[in-house]
Order: structure tokens, then sequence, then C-alpha cells
């Protein structure tokens, strides 16, 4: 395709895109083609969600989820990007750790839901707590690679005039220059913390998780849908809001 | 002007970075007084803005004495800050790539190495401005560096260096990337403000007419491991570039480059 697409057209041409998926779905189930017992049709997905919203369950499951959300990103980020940026400025840290981050990376987060558990319990704690491993990784590989690409002569400007320890380095260098890096690490542990909360809350934390699981086992999969676009629903506010964010700090990049 | 007050010294300095085994110069001495503005001339990767990093404190030297503006022996802490409470640094430095901090507006590039000096920041803010007016870019103060033309960058590049008032004023082949118009305007003007200021100078170039049109005095390195081979001082009288003094200069410094080939020396 040579010429560019406008704006409009891009935006236009995106909600023709969810439009035929909802269509061919909703044809799809209603001819029989698939099953309605085991996929519910767009259409009925309304009541459903009326339904839910009188029983008060699906505001509630958002403010449950919400919180472990909150709490496991700010913690998750956080301590992420904290152990990045030192580890990518100090080698000796550096090698110390490689080992042991080696070894821990690739436990996946629902791999620490059992001790999540036994550490913590059945609680927001224990979300919390899978959340934030799961986020904290992709901060900590993020703000890793962004310190280790930061132009070196910049290194050598700030000793030359008078910011070559630590703390000035740091401040005057590391944290400006790797803030595309870093703001993209927080971007996709946006996402990614989403993806988790399903997973610390499907054993029986309260929240969007756990109304789905027992959506499930009720076989109610039009609530399952519902919580499924809610979720989806969340993700786009959180990476809308935090555009705004990223804007600002990245405001020289514009 | 060779009368003046000696303010930075190499004494029989070396470097290697193979623990002696090969050195990429050594046995260079030399002196700058103040006022001066010395051009250390020499064939591209001599060693030149090596020498320069020497004497800034950015690199430590394997044998010899570094003395700079402050007592320190390359102790780059203790050159930079100053004397307490004089609110400047003892030296500065051009780099040959501005090396703007994109994130920066214009007017805090120039003020980074102010920062840290305990000034408020409206103090900050008139200095960084009066040496943007020095360098005749005041207008551009909140744009952003890409916004800028190569060299108005390093128009900003020589504010910054101006404006922590630095007794030595170090330059590593500052022109060099620029194309030959605006190299020669940014020359001129360097020459307008060395003549305001007073700063010594000491700028690394490759170019002879580049040294002679800015020197009072030329070091010639050359060779390798590098040496200074020769010396020159040039009286402001010889400084047409279409004079026979000039083209006289000019034939003795090729001399003295070339007269010491680059195999001869090595160990």
């Amino acid at each position: 395709m040579k010429a560019a697409l406008s704006r409009q057209q891009r935006v236009g041409l995106s909600v023709l895109g969810l439009l035929v998926f909802f269509g061919s779905w909703e044809v799809a189930v209603c001819s029989g083609l698939l099953p309605s017992g085991m996929v519910p049709a767009p259409t009925s997905l309304w009541q459903a969600w009326v339904d839910e919203v009188h029983g008060g369950f699906w505001q509630q499951a958002i403010l449950d989820s919400l919180s472990h959300y909150a709490l496991g990103l700010l913690f998750g980020s956080v301590l992420g990007v904290l152990a990045g940026l030192l580890c990518g400025m100090v080698p000796v840290l550096d090698a110390f750790l490689s080992g042991i981050v080696h070894l821990l990376r690739p436990v996946p987060g629902l791999a620490w839901v059992p001790f999540a558990i036994l550490w913590f319990g059945l609680n927001t704690s224990g979300a919390t707590f899978v959340i934030a491993i799961s986020v904290f990784w992709i901060n900590f590989y993020a703000a890793y690679a962004a310190v280790r690409s930061v132009d070196p002569d910049l290194y050598e400007l700030a000793s030359a005039f008078g910011h070559g320890r630590f703390m000035g380095r740091l401040v005057k260098i590391v944290l400006p220059a790797s803030a595309p890096g870093v703001m993209a690490g927080l971007r996709t542990g946006l996402g990614q913390g989403w993806m988790s909360v399903v997973a610390a809350e499907l054993f029986g934390v309260p929240g969007i998780g756990a109304r789905m699981m027992q959506a499930s086992s009720l076989l109610a999969t039009d609530v399952v849908v519902v919580y499924m676009l809610t979720m989806a629903l969340l993700y786009a506010v959180t990476d809308f809001l935090f555009g705004f964010v990223r804007l600002h700090v990245l405001r020289w990049q514009a | 002007m060779r009368d003046a007050a000696p303010l930075a010294r190499l004494e029989d300095v070396g470097l290697s970075h193979d623990g002696g085994r090969t050195f990429i110069f050594r046995h260079v001495s030399l002196t700058l007084h103040k006022g001066e503005f010395v051009a250390l001339l020499g064939p591209s990767g001599v060693g030149k803005s090596t020498v320069l990093r020497v004497l800034m404190g950015l690199s430590k030297p394997s044998e010899g004495v570094v003395r700079g503006p402050v007592h320190g022996e390359g102790d780059a802490d203790a050159w930079q800050a100053g004397a307490s409470g004089t609110k400047r640094r003892a030296q500065a430095l051009v780099f040959q790539d501005p090396r703007l901090m994109p994130w920066r507006s214009v007017l805090r590039n120039v003020a980074f190495g102010l920062e840290g000096l305990g000034l408020s920041k409206h103090e900050k803010r008139e200095r960084a401005l009066a040496a943007l007016r020095l360098v005749g870019l005041e207008e551009a103060a909140d744009r952003w560096p890409k916004q800028l033309s190569g060299g108005q960058r390093q128009r900003v590049g020589v504010a910054r260096a101006l404006t922590v008032d630095p007794d030595l004023l170090l330059m590593d082949e500052p022109f060099g990337a620029l194309d030959p118009i605006t190299r020669e305007s940014l020359q001129d003007e360097l020459l307008r403000i060395w003549q305001q200021t007073h700063k010594t100078v000491l700028f690394v170039t490759h170019d002879i007419e580049e040294a002679l049109k800015l020197a009072t005095r030329i070091l010639v390195l050359s060779g390798s491991p590098a040496e200074i081979v020769g010396e020159l001082s040039i009286g402001a009288e010889h400084k047409a570039p279409d004079s026979l003094e000039f083209r006289a200069y000019a034939a003795r410094l090729r001399g003295m480059i070339a007269g010491k080939p680059a195999l001869s020396d090595a160990p």
C-alpha cells in the first residue's frame, strides 16, 4: 500500500473491523454454526451485563480487581524500574544478580500462586503479590535495557561539567535518557497487569477473575464474556490515561 | 603573553591502555599561560583529544604529572568545583559533537554546568541567557536541540562551556563537523569571544589554516607514540590568510607534522 492512511480512515477501518467481528459472530451463533450453549450471542451480552450491574456484582468485581491491579502495578513497576536502573548502572550489582535473575525470570507469575496463598492468604495481598511479580520483570528488563543503551558520551559530558558522581549521573543523565524505554516498559506492564489480575483471582480472591470463574462453573458463558470485555475496556482506559502521562514526560520527543 | 602566569601544565605525561607496552602519547610536556589561545595541531587519530581529556581530568595519565587551574593533579572533581563560593568551574570542555541533551531545552542545556554550584534559579537563567547572547542565540533559548541547525547546536555547546566562566576553555575540534561557511563564521565568533572574555583556550584541530587563524601559539603533536614535535608562536600581524608569512607558517607546520614519520619512533 503506497499512500499512508489518514487518522479518520484508520479509525473508520478499525470500527468496521469490530462490526464485522461481532456481526459474523452473531450470525454464526444464530445460524447454528456455533452451538449457542458453548458460545453466547453478542446480543445476549447486554442482558447479562444489565443483570450483573443490577445485582451489584459488576461494580464490586471492578472495584476489587482495581485495588489488586493498582497495588500490584505500583509495587511491581516501582521495584522493577529501580532494580533495572541500578543493575544497568552498577556493573558489580549486575554481575552479582545476573545468576539470580536468570534463575527467577522464567518462572511465570502464575507459578507463584501457591506461595502467594501460603504467605499472604486468599486476599488482596496475595493477588497483589502475583500481579506485582509479573509486572516487575517487564519493568526490570525495560529499564535495564534503557540504561544500557544510554550514549556513553553523555556520561563524559556529565563528568566534564561536574556531574560525574553516581547521583549526578543518575539524576541528570540516566533518568531522562532512559525515560522513553522506561515509559515503554510501564505501558507494557499496564497490559500485563490486567492479564495477571485474572490469574491472581482465579483461585478465589474476589474480583473480575473470581466472578468469571463462578460464571463459568455455572456455564454462564455470556457472563464470562461480559467480564472479558470489561477487562478489555479497563485496559483501554488505563492505557489511554497513561498516554497523557507519557506525552507529558516525553514531550521533548514530540 | 608568554610572561603571563602559567595556568595549567602537563609534565612528561604519557598514556597507555595496555599497562605500558604501547603508548598513545608519551613525554608530552606543555604549559598553558593565562590569556593564551593555544592550538594543539596534529593529524587525525594521533591522540590530540586524548591529551585534552588528560588535561581535563577525564582520563588518568599512565605517567607524568597534570597540574590544573586548581591545585589538583588530574583529579576532575577537585578541578571542577573551583574555589568554594566562586560559583564557577575551573575549566570547561566543548566537544566535537556538541552532545546536547535532547530532553533539555536550549537554555537548560546551557545551564547544565551551572547546576550544583549553589546558584539560584534566577541566577542560573540569567547566566545561561548571557552566554547564549554571547553566541548570538538568545532567541532560541526555549527551543529543543533538534530544532537547531548543526552550527547552532555547536554554538550552544560553546555557550554551555562559557557560562561556567572557566579559567581554561578546552575545545576538541569543535568545528570539525561543520560546513566551511558555518565553520568560518564560528571561528570569527570564537575570536571575538576570546578577545572579549580573555579566556585561556586550548583548541584541538587537524586543520593547519584553522590553527593559524585562531591561535597565538601552536603545538604540533605527531608520531607514534605521539609527542610534541614542534611549537610556533604567531604574532597578530601575521594572521591574514593571503599573506606570505601565513603561507610560510603553514609550510613550516606541515614540515613539523611530516618531519617525524609515524614509524620512526616505534619501539
